[in-house]
């Protein structure tokens, strides 16, 4: 139903070229998300998908037809922006009635879609309002259920929690989830926050300056990034790379290790360090090492509470099988 | 930034400009006021003593009065309707992207910093004159019979004169608002399945409503005053003469000072009125 195949797609803004060519499948029912830091291109990509941009060249394929030069509203997907983009002079009932009453369905109809897809996202008791008097949660179900009353090909959503509060975007995050298993329809979601990848995708696309990276499951990207940038990418805290002699030892030229696959202790280890600031998150404690045999600070996993302080002398002990080495251009050797 | 000493600083300093203002209001008003209750006929008498409500009566009973809200509503509403509807459309235009786009907009605000007297003069003399005119050229140049404007079609003519003058306004008002609309908005349209036409309708219409009524209501209070173009072209005559010009009238022509100021304060009901739907609404756009 809902494929997109893009192939060879590029866009360049008057001469400068932000998405260099780009093959990209998207699996039908298949929740994809494009991360990246921002200015790499996510938005432009979920953009020229939409029909909200031009391809400068390429093709762009949804459900096995070519739609590069079809119009948005012909390419039968939905989109979540934002800002929402809810309309403000119009009731809940009519905004999620919008997209229907300009495909020009019977009243009957539009009713009844409009109050199941109210039901699905509990706006019933907010139908006659304006979207001015709705919390952001509420405005962001709003947006949602204009999408989902299209029953669209696919969904494209545009960083759809940023405006949202720590707390909200939580189970904003679950709501969308559990929105895509009950449909069951492509998903393409666009986020700089590679906690939300990790924890929404069945798939993740790391671009970087318009390129991708990296395309994998969130555990494959977890447990085998590509190369420097997706290991420092993916993953909160991030992983530690580490460049210098000991990088050299071990034949790389970089050297990544995640905070949890390394061990400290105040008797014995292989790297010996200093305590610097730490972290107390109850269930963990981040310390970040300041190491004799590397520059930058190591951020150190220990779990629970952990009696070490600021200033004293610990040893760090890296877990060999987790132990990620890149080469000079920053590529995976193993 | 509301200590208690800054709040008395700040009432001291707006003090006199308070007071100025108030004053060059106050004191016409009350005189205006005075007057109308008054039978003040300088020529022929001066102040002859007080005279109750007579001026108001004799004001509204007058065989010229009725024509002459007439012809101030269809100016007022013609101006109006002709300013609102340009100004969309040319709101719309100016709002897309296109070459030399800071002085087409320049040239599109001009008229509304030329004087009202001046254009009507340039009106009247430069485009409908009915022998040297550009109108009456181009008349002839398509073998026509020049229009003598001001006499033949006087009401059409000035709601034109006042119509260009205010274009820029209503224009401009309408163009900001329309760049206020949130291009998501747009987009989401867009992907909606809503054609460009529905597009308008839909979305750009009634997110350009509360500007609409901002450039009517301040519109109506000063095309009601509208007279240096009447005097200027017309005179009044040739069914042109609107209340304002009436009041004028009354006061030189008649030489009846009480006479004209009554329907001074007629007028000037009739502004707050429509001041106060205006500041509702204004006040209410500051808001939200």
């Amino acid at each position: 139903m809902g494929r997109i195949v893009l192939d060879q797609v590029n866009k360049s803004f008057d001469g400068v070229e932000v998405i260099p060519p780009l093959d990209l499948t998207i699996e039908d029912g298949e929740f994809t998300v494009f991360v990246g830091p921002s200015g790499c291109g996510k938005s432009t990509l979920l953009r020229l998908i939409a029909g909200l941009e031009d391809v400068t060249g390429g093709q762009i394929h949804i459900d096995g037809k070519d739609s590069t030069q079809l119009a948005p509203a012909k390419r039968k997907l939905a989109m979540v922006f934002q800002s929402y983009a809810l309309y403000p002079h119009m009731s809940v009932r009519n905004n999620i009635a919008f997209p229907l009453k300009m495909a020009k369905l019977g009243r009957d109809k539009i009713n009844s879609k409009v109050m199941a897809a109210a039901e699905v996202l509990n706006l019933t008791d907010y139908l006659e309002r304006r979207p001015g008097l709705l919390s952001g949660g509420q405005r962001q179900r709003v947006a949602i259920g204009r999408a989902i009353v299209r029953e669209p090909k696919a969904f494209l959503f545009d960083e759809p929690l940023s405006n949202l509060d720590a707390a909200l975007r939580v189970e904003m995050r679950l709501e969308i989830g559990e929105l895509h298993k009950r449909l069951a329809t492509t998903m393409v979601y666009v986020t700089h926050d590679q906690v939300e990848a990790m924890t929404m995708a069945d798939r993740i696309v790391v671009l970087k300056a318009g390129n991708i990276e990296q395309v994998g499951s969130p555990l494959e990207l977890y447990s085998k990034p590509k190369n420097v940038f997706v290991a420092g990418f993916i993953g909160s805290p991030s992983m530690n790379l580490l460049e210098g002699p000991e990088a050299v030892k071990l034949g790389a030229k970089t050297i990544g290790i995640r905070p949890e696959h390394l061990s400290i202790s105040d008797q014995e280890g292989v790297w010996s360090g200093i305590i610097g600031v730490s972290e107390h998150l109850g269930s963990d404690t981040f310390f970040h090492v300041k190491c004799d045999a590397f520059p930058e600070p190591i951020t150190v996993r220990a779990s629970g509470e952990v009696s070490l302080h600021y200033g004293e002398k610990v040893f760090l002990t890296p877990n060999h099988a987790h132990l990620h080495l890149f080469s000079d251009d920053g590529l995976r050797i193993a | 930034m509301s200590t208690n000493a800054s709040r008395s600083a700040a009432r001291v300093m707006m003090a006199p400009a308070v007071i100025l203002l108030l004053g060059w209001m106050l004191v016409p008003l009350t005189m205006t006021f005075w007057f109308s209750f008054r039978k003040f006929l300088p020529m022929r008498g001066g102040d002859l003593g007080f005279a109750g409500f007579d001026n108001y009566v004799r004001f509204l009973t007058s065989s010229s009065f009725w024509p002459a809200v007439q012809t101030t509503l269809i100016i007022v509403i013609s101006v109006l309707v002709i300013t609102v509807v340009l100004g969309i459309l040319l709101a719309m235009l100016l709002d897309q992207p296109m070459w030399g786009q800071g002085i087409v907009r320049i040239l599109v605000i001009a008229p509304f910093f030329v004087m009202p007297t001046v254009s009507a003069l340039l009106w009247k003399n430069m485009f409908m004159d009915p022998v040297n005119g550009l109108f009456a050229h181009l008349f002839k140049a398509f073998g026509a019979e020049p229009v003598i404007w001001l006499t033949d079609a006087a009401l059409p003519s000035i709601i034109m004169i006042v119509s260009w003058q205010w274009l820029p306004f209503a224009t401009l008002i309408l163009l900001t608002a329309r760049q206020s609309l949130d291009s998501e908005q747009m987009e989401a349209a867009e992907m909606d399945g809503a054609p460009l036409l529905k597009r308008f309708w839909f979305i750009v219409l009634p997110h350009l409503g509360r500007a609409i009524t901002v450039v009517i209501l301040i519109q109506t209070i000063f095309i009601l005053s509208t007279f240096a173009e009447i005097f200027v072209t017309t005179s009044g005559a040739f069914d042109t003469r609107t209340l304002t010009y009436l009041i004028f009238q009354r006061i030189t022509d008649s030489q009846n000072i009480g006479l004209g100021s009554a329907g001074g304060v007629y007028a000037i009901i009739l502004a707050n009125i429509v001041a106060l739907f205006l500041m509702r609404i204004v006040g209410k756009n500051l808001d939200a």
